[in-house]
């Protein structure tokens, strides 16, 4: 799935990222709790969450993710932002709530072929 | 190369938005020197969680990373309260990280384990009242 089915299926903003759009996904994670992404991410390309400070972008670089989703309407700071930038990181947010954000992706195909450990 | 490539990170234990910023240049270093993405990864995550803690329990430290022919080792130094319990802090899920810092997406009691998953050997050095080394291997 491409990042712009995502920001269409999430109704999501771009925040910064805008020239990577068309970059291919093939799974997401979705998670508070940084440890457990570093834990448990393969190869989820998609990190949701609605933690919002820099150890969520740099969670996500370690783990080589390309796009974070912020849920509840959560915006990033401008430190944030350079940060993903740096990172080559996506940033987009979505007036979802986290299970809805999801479960629409999940439907739409993301992921689900992939076992889930 | 023959001489192991040395980087040397004081890493701030004042400051939660800035830790985790070492273990970035280690990843950006690492991937110019064209080292594979598995190892990166398992180099960065396991210094990452590593400078997280030291952040989260002991005020800071340093950390140092030497890059051999044949491994890469992260030696993590800090001058806290060591840990009373190595086996338990090695549980998962059992973390002496206060509230405030589980809020902050860690301290769910994952470090020590995702450190010792993420790399080749793994070795605590710790005194209660004077600090703790971590000494840790990933083998190229």
């Amino acid at each position: 799935m491409k990042i712009r089915e995502i920001k269409d299926l999430l109704q999501a903003e771009i925040v910064c990222g805008e020239d990577q759009l068309d970059r291919e996904v093939i799974s997401a994670c979705c998670s508070d709790m940084m440890s457990d992404v570093l834990a448990y991410v393969k190869d989820q390309g998609v990190l949701l969450t609605g933690l919002v400070n820099a150890q969520t972008i740099r969670t996500a670089g370690m783990m080589d993710m390309v796009c974070i989703v912020f849920v509840r309407d959560k915006r990033p700071t401008d430190s944030m932002i350079e940060l993903a930038q740096e990172c080559g990181i996506v940033l987009m947010y979505t007036a979802l709530r986290a299970y809805e954000a999801s479960g629409r992706l999940y439907h739409a195909g993301l992921g689900r072929s992939t076992s889930h450990e | 190369m023959n001489e192991p490539i040395r980087f040397h990170f004081d890493v701030d234990g004042e400051n939660f938005s800035s830790a985790g910023e070492a273990s970035v240049t280690v990843k950006k270093r690492l991937r110019q020197l064209g080292y594979p993405p598995d190892v990166i990864r398992k180099v960065s995550v396991a210094m990452y969680e590593g400078e997280i803690n030291m952040v989260i329990h002991a005020h800071g430290g340093e950390a140092d990373i030497e890059v051999g022919k044949s491994e890469i080792v992260i030696i993590l130094r800090d001058k806290g309260p060591g840990i009373a319990n190595v086996d338990l802090a090695m549980q998962e899920g059992y973390s002496t990280a206060r509230d405030n810092i589980r809020a902050l997406g860690f301290g769910a009691g994952m470090g020590l384990p995702n450190m010792k998953k993420y790399t080749d050997s793994m070795h605590i050095d710790t005194e209660v009242g004077v600090g703790t080394t971590i000494t840790m291997k990933v083998l190229l």
